[in-house]
């Protein structure tokens, strides 16, 4: 080796090792696609996703995958228990599903309408049966549904006490419940964004000014200051701003805890090597937050969004469930499941439950896609 | 292989055909591969290696102190002489078994890099060494504090009486490492392995620690193995001296052949490749390339990959065997091979 | 002095330590740097060695504005023009970047993991707007090759390489904007052995081919040794001892620089190692000793070095010392190489 020469020959340190193809591939990955490989690998996560994936699509196209709106009533059809398909009955199997027929009649003791279940009736199940009316994402008359029957109905989760289809109501709940959450979830985090990242990136004086307005938010009781905010809301509001009202609700109790964690997080970037040098770089603060300080936070914004929508969910459900969120005619998950209040409900009609199943994988799906992400987010902790 | 019970040369351990292994989410990555070294009673084994050389895996293992993923070969064999006379196998051992507890507490030690994760920052060092000393000798409460606080004053803690209140935090880098040769002197150890036990310190500081090991080993008679990077640290303190590279020993000898007569290629030029005072100016030179990653381990000599005296169609190959070149030397380069045969 | 780049006059660095309560008013400051003052020569490099908690560190980073001195003045003469760095405003700083740059200590966390190594190298002119389009890919692969790195590696992220590759890209990104003045904080440190020798190597023939000027800043002496041609000694926010890289190691004059030189150990068994032993430890820089701050630990302490601050004084041609003492005291220096003694 010659000394000083810098010329030519040496200007090239050769790729010392045959380097496979994956690894190749491996060297030249970027954040995302890291994170993606090792999200992939866990399987549970991958579950919860596509749970919360179907659950996202159902609801967005619950009246089609609905036999029935949300309001529809079928009075012959009282609290019936959920019926499953069958493909036999005693008069034979067929390839095409059918349900029994369904007669109510009032109860001459208790003078109650009661439903019973008529094996003799068979009614087909079809698919892409016109039925009511409807706007598909609220601009596309249609009347086509997935599935339904030509005569009777058809209720696969059962009936309430007014004879509205649960299946449907369930899936426009499940509309409304995710919809609350993700609006919720996101305002939330632009409060928390704005508020983390103003104290987290500037510091001194503003960081403990806002430090110390995050911490009296936090401190108010979370149970009271619902019902106090909930309580206050017109009762002659419409159920659209009833609606907005809530997420608003969500949102402001939610971000303190969102703020914090920014905080932090940017308080820790902020004194990083990299981030130093690109200041004596002469990048200047928008470049700093833009190139270095974002993207490094981009995995941790996902995993805390996600982590923090069951709580949204349950504060929700939990809300509506004691009156105070969401009222009918909307319907929630939490609306649905005051119908299931009574103790006559648990006694005579269990599957209004049926909602609550619904609350519960939600939630799980978002718990464990949140693990799943938050173990993927850093993968330089054992690449190096 | 000898089947005696006895150790040979006044022997305290034997480690043979050691090879250690993790299972990782890329693969196994070996990071020891059927090394052979040996320490004799009273004297300071060194063994010198980069970062990736294995050294502080192989000498972990004699503790048993590796994480759970690693695999220790069936062929592998750790052979130590106890207090008792009793020649154990350390490999057979079952984790958490009594007789490793036994190897643990009273006859090897470890002291390591940062002395400050080394203590719980909850009790005060005065405790955290009374508990060391309650737990492997037979002595009541007072006596422990008592053999604690001399133990403060043999590492050369000053005011011992008043340190022994202290948390770990009040006391400076150099003090807390004293104190980690304190707790694990209090166990009396035939067997100290210092791991890099003065990188992270000053060097006036070093210096005085390294005074106090070379002091408290002619004062106990214990054997140590001293692991570090530091050619210069080495060189002060061992008496035989080991180099390691990608998980293989490549030469071994006494102080004395390694510094002033070293032979393989590798051992030249680290020493070629360290500033010293008294060629200011001169230009270093270089060991050209990296240290191949040990997911890509290279076949043969681990070292041919930046070796200037590279054998093409040899050194590739496979691994050479050793070569003895004086009782004390032994290298492990096939520059050498032919003489031997 | 024509020839000077760099000129620091009275460095002061205090760090205010936070009131402990709302109530007690009282705050109290680590005294990093303590009137430090200094000249850095065109082209020359300049070590500066200390032990943990000395300030070395921080002298590089307040000669860069990377934490704002609190009080001194720092001027650099580029073109012509002398720029007294401590008055530019934010935005004229920035700009004024492109003349300084830092060579970090962790080649780990001194990459973004996120960007390529193209990015990164780019960074300065691209920050700057120093170069467009095409341009900066020139000269990113310009600096790249100057560093040995393989241009293949320019698409890859930082995950892919090892420390001295690593510290390869570091280079490169304090080199693309062509500054004048670099400040190597511990920069070989991290490193192993054998590839330190290598980035050792690579900085001083760059040094050769370009002139540039370094600040050396590390805790190695051999290594300080090696790359200086002056160096200057710090003990607890103050400099102790400064001069030519020979006489200092050779003809040491402050009893804190004999003290570091004997703690070296000699890759050498037999050559006992003689530390001076130092009493004591490091004292706080919050209220540092009167008079000379090394007395507390000097074997050679008379009364007058705990009462009067001594001078910094030039006691030999370009060999600066702060010692009551320094004309009468022997010291023993390093071991000078034969072909030193013969002459």
């Amino acid at each position: 080796m010659t000394t000083t020469d810098l010329s030519t020959q040496e200007v090239q340190a050769p790729i010392t090792q045959m380097e496979s193809e994956e690894a190749q591939r491996y060297y030249s990955a970027s954040q995302f696609q890291l994170i993606w490989w090792r999200f992939r690998k866990h399987r549970l996560a991958r579950t919860g996703a596509l749970i919360l994936l179907t659950m996202a699509l159902v609801g967005l196209f619950a009246e089609f995958v609905g036999p029935y709106s949300g309001i529809t009533r079928v009075s012959e059809a009282v609290l019936v228990a959920p019926q499953a398909p069958q493909f036999c009955n005693d008069d034979g199997c067929s390839l095409r599903p059918f349900l029994p027929g369904i007669t109510s009649e009032r109860n001459t003791e208790t003078l109650r309408m009661e439903t019973k279940i008529d094996p003799s009736v068979r009614r087909d199940i079809y698919f892409f049966v016109e039925g009511e009316e409807y706007k598909l994402l609220g601009m596309f008359k249609m009347n086509t549904h997935l599935f339904g029957v030509e005569e009777g109905s058809i209720h696969l989760l059962g009936t309430d006490s007014l004879g509205r289809d649960i299946f449907s109501r369930t899936l426009l709940a499940t509309r409304t419940s995710l919809s609350i959450g993700i609006i919720g979830v996101i305002i939330a985090f632009v409060l928390a964004l704005v508020i983390g990242g103003v104290a987290g990136y500037f510091g001194g004086g503003l960081d403990y000014a806002i430090q110390r307005l995050t911490e009296i938010v936090r401190v108010i009781p979370v149970i009271p200051l619902y019902m106090g905010l909930a309580a206050a809301f017109p009762k002659e509001w419409s159920s659209t701003q009833v609606y907005f009202a809530m997420t608003l609700v969500l949102a402001l109790v939610g971000w303190p805890t969102l703020a914090r964690r920014i905080r932090g997080k940017l308080l820790s970037l902020r004194g990083e090597d990299y981030v130093i040098a690109a200041s004596l770089a002469g990048a200047g603060p928008s470049r700093i937050i833009g190139r270095h300080l974002l993207p490094a936070f981009m995995s941790y914004i996902i995993v805390d969004l996600v982590i923090s929508f069951p709580f949204m969910l349950l504060s929700e459900t939990a809300l509506s469930f004691v009156g105070l969120g969401l009222r009918p005619p909307t319907v929630s998950w939490g609306v649905l499941l005051q119908d299931a209040q009574t103790v006559r409900a648990i006694e005579q009609a269990p599957w209004l439950f049926i909602p609550a199943l619904f609350v519960i994988v939600a939630v799980l799906s978002f718990t464990v896609l949140g693990d799943g992400l938050r173990d993927a987010a850093d993968p330089y902790q054992v690449s190096g | 292989m000898a089947k005696t019970k006895e150790m040979t040369n006044n022997n305290l351990l034997e480690v043979k055909d050691l090879k250690i292994s993790f299972k990782t989410d890329e693969g196994i990555i070996t990071a020891v591969d059927g090394i052979k070294f040996s320490v004799k009673r009273g004297q300071t084994l060194g063994i010198v290696g980069e970062s990736g050389s294995g050294k502080s895996v192989s000498t972990w293992s004699i503790m048993r102190l590796l994480p759970k993923n690693s695999i220790i070969d069936k062929k592998s064999s750790i052979k130590f002489q106890q207090k008792s006379g009793k020649v154990v196998e350390i490999t057979k051992f079952k984790s958490n078994s009594r007789e490793l507890r036994e190897i643990r507490g009273g006859e090897v030690a470890l002291i390591f890099q940062e002395p400050m994760s080394s203590f719980s920052p909850v009790y005060t060092i005065g405790n955290q060494i009374m508990e060391a000393v309650l737990q492997h000798r037979d002595v009541t409460k007072e006596e422990a504090q008592e053999i604690a606080i001399d133990m403060l004053d043999r590492v050369g803690i000053s005011n011992p009486a008043q340190r022994f209140k202290q948390y770990p935090f009040e006391l400076s880098g150099g003090m807390r490492q004293r104190a980690m040769i304190a707790v694990a002197l209090s166990m009396n150890p035939s067997l100290l392995i210092a791991d890099e036990p003065t990188t992270s310190l000053d060097v006036t500081i070093q210096a005085q620690i390294l005074e106090l090991m070379n002091e408290l080993q002619e004062e106990l008679g214990m054997s140590i193995i001293f692991i570090t990077h530091n050619l210069g640290v080495i060189a002060q303190v061992a008496d035989e001296i080991e180099v390691m590279y990608l998980g293989k020993i490549l030469e071994r000898g006494t102080t004395n052949d390694i510094i002033h007569e070293p032979q393989h290629p590798y051992t030249q030029a680290l020493l070629k490749a360290i500033p010293r005072l008294d060629t200011i100016g001169e230009r270093l030179t270089a060991i050209s390339g990296d240290i191949p990653s040990p997911l890509s381990r290279p076949i043969g000599c681990p070292f041919y990959t930046r070796c200037e005296k590279v054998m093409p169609g040899i050194c590739d190959v496979k691994m050479p065997e050793p070569t003895q070149l004086s009782d004390t030397h032994t290298v492990y380069c096939f520059l050498y091979e032919e003489k031997n045969v | 002095m024509s020839d000077t780049l760099l000129e620091i006059k009275d460095l002061k660095v205090y760090f205010p330590i936070r009131r402990k309560n709302l109530f007690s008013g009282v705050t109290q400051y680590v005294k990093a740097v303590d009137g430090v003052s200094f000249h850095i020569e065109k082209g020359e490099t300049l070590g500066l060695v200390g032990e943990s908690g000395s300030g070395k560190t921080t002298v590089g980073r307040s000669i860069l504005r990377a934490i704002e001195p609190t009080a001194g003045k720092v001027t650099f003469n580029v073109d012509g023009e002398t720029i007294d760095l401590s008055t530019l405003l934010d935005k004229e700083l920035r700009v004024f970047r492109k003349n300084m740059q830092l060579i970090f200590q962790d080649p780990y966390s001194s990459l973004n993991p996120r960007m390529t190594v193209r990015d990164i190298i780019a960074e300065p002119i691209v920050a700057q707007k120093l170069a467009k389009g095409d341009e900066v890919d020139e000269r990113v692969r310009e600096a790249a090759a100057l560093c040995k790195l393989n241009l293949e590696f320019l698409r890859r992220f930082p995950h892919a390489f090892s420390g001295g590759q690593r510290q390869r890209i570091g280079i490169a990104r304090a080199l693309v904007s062509r500054p004048q003045f670099i400040v190597c904080d511990e920069s070989v440190s991290a490193l192993d052995v054998s590839i330190q020798a290598e980035i050792l190597n690579l900085l001083m023939d760059l040094q050769k081919e370009f002139g540039f000027t370094f600040l050396f800043i590390a805790h190695d002496l051999s290594v300080v040794a090696h790359i200086s041609k002056r160096v200057a000694v710090m003990y607890l926010g103050q400099l102790v001892e400064l001069a030519p890289t020979e006489d200092l190691f050779y003809t040491p004059k402050h009893p804190y620089t004999e003290a570091l030189m004997s703690a070296i150990p000699e890759v050498d068994p037999n050559q006992e190692m003689n530390p001076v032993n130092l009493s004591g430890e490091i004292p706080s820089p919050i209220n540092p000793p009167s008079g000379c701050r090394f007395h507390t630990r000097c074997p050679y302490v008379q009364d007058i070095c705990k009462t009067d601050e001594p001078k910094w004084e030039e006691i030999e041609e370009k060999h600066f010392v702060t010692c009551h003492f320094a004309n009468t005291l022997t010291l023993k220096g390093a071991k000078m190489p034969p072909s030193v003694d013969a002459a």
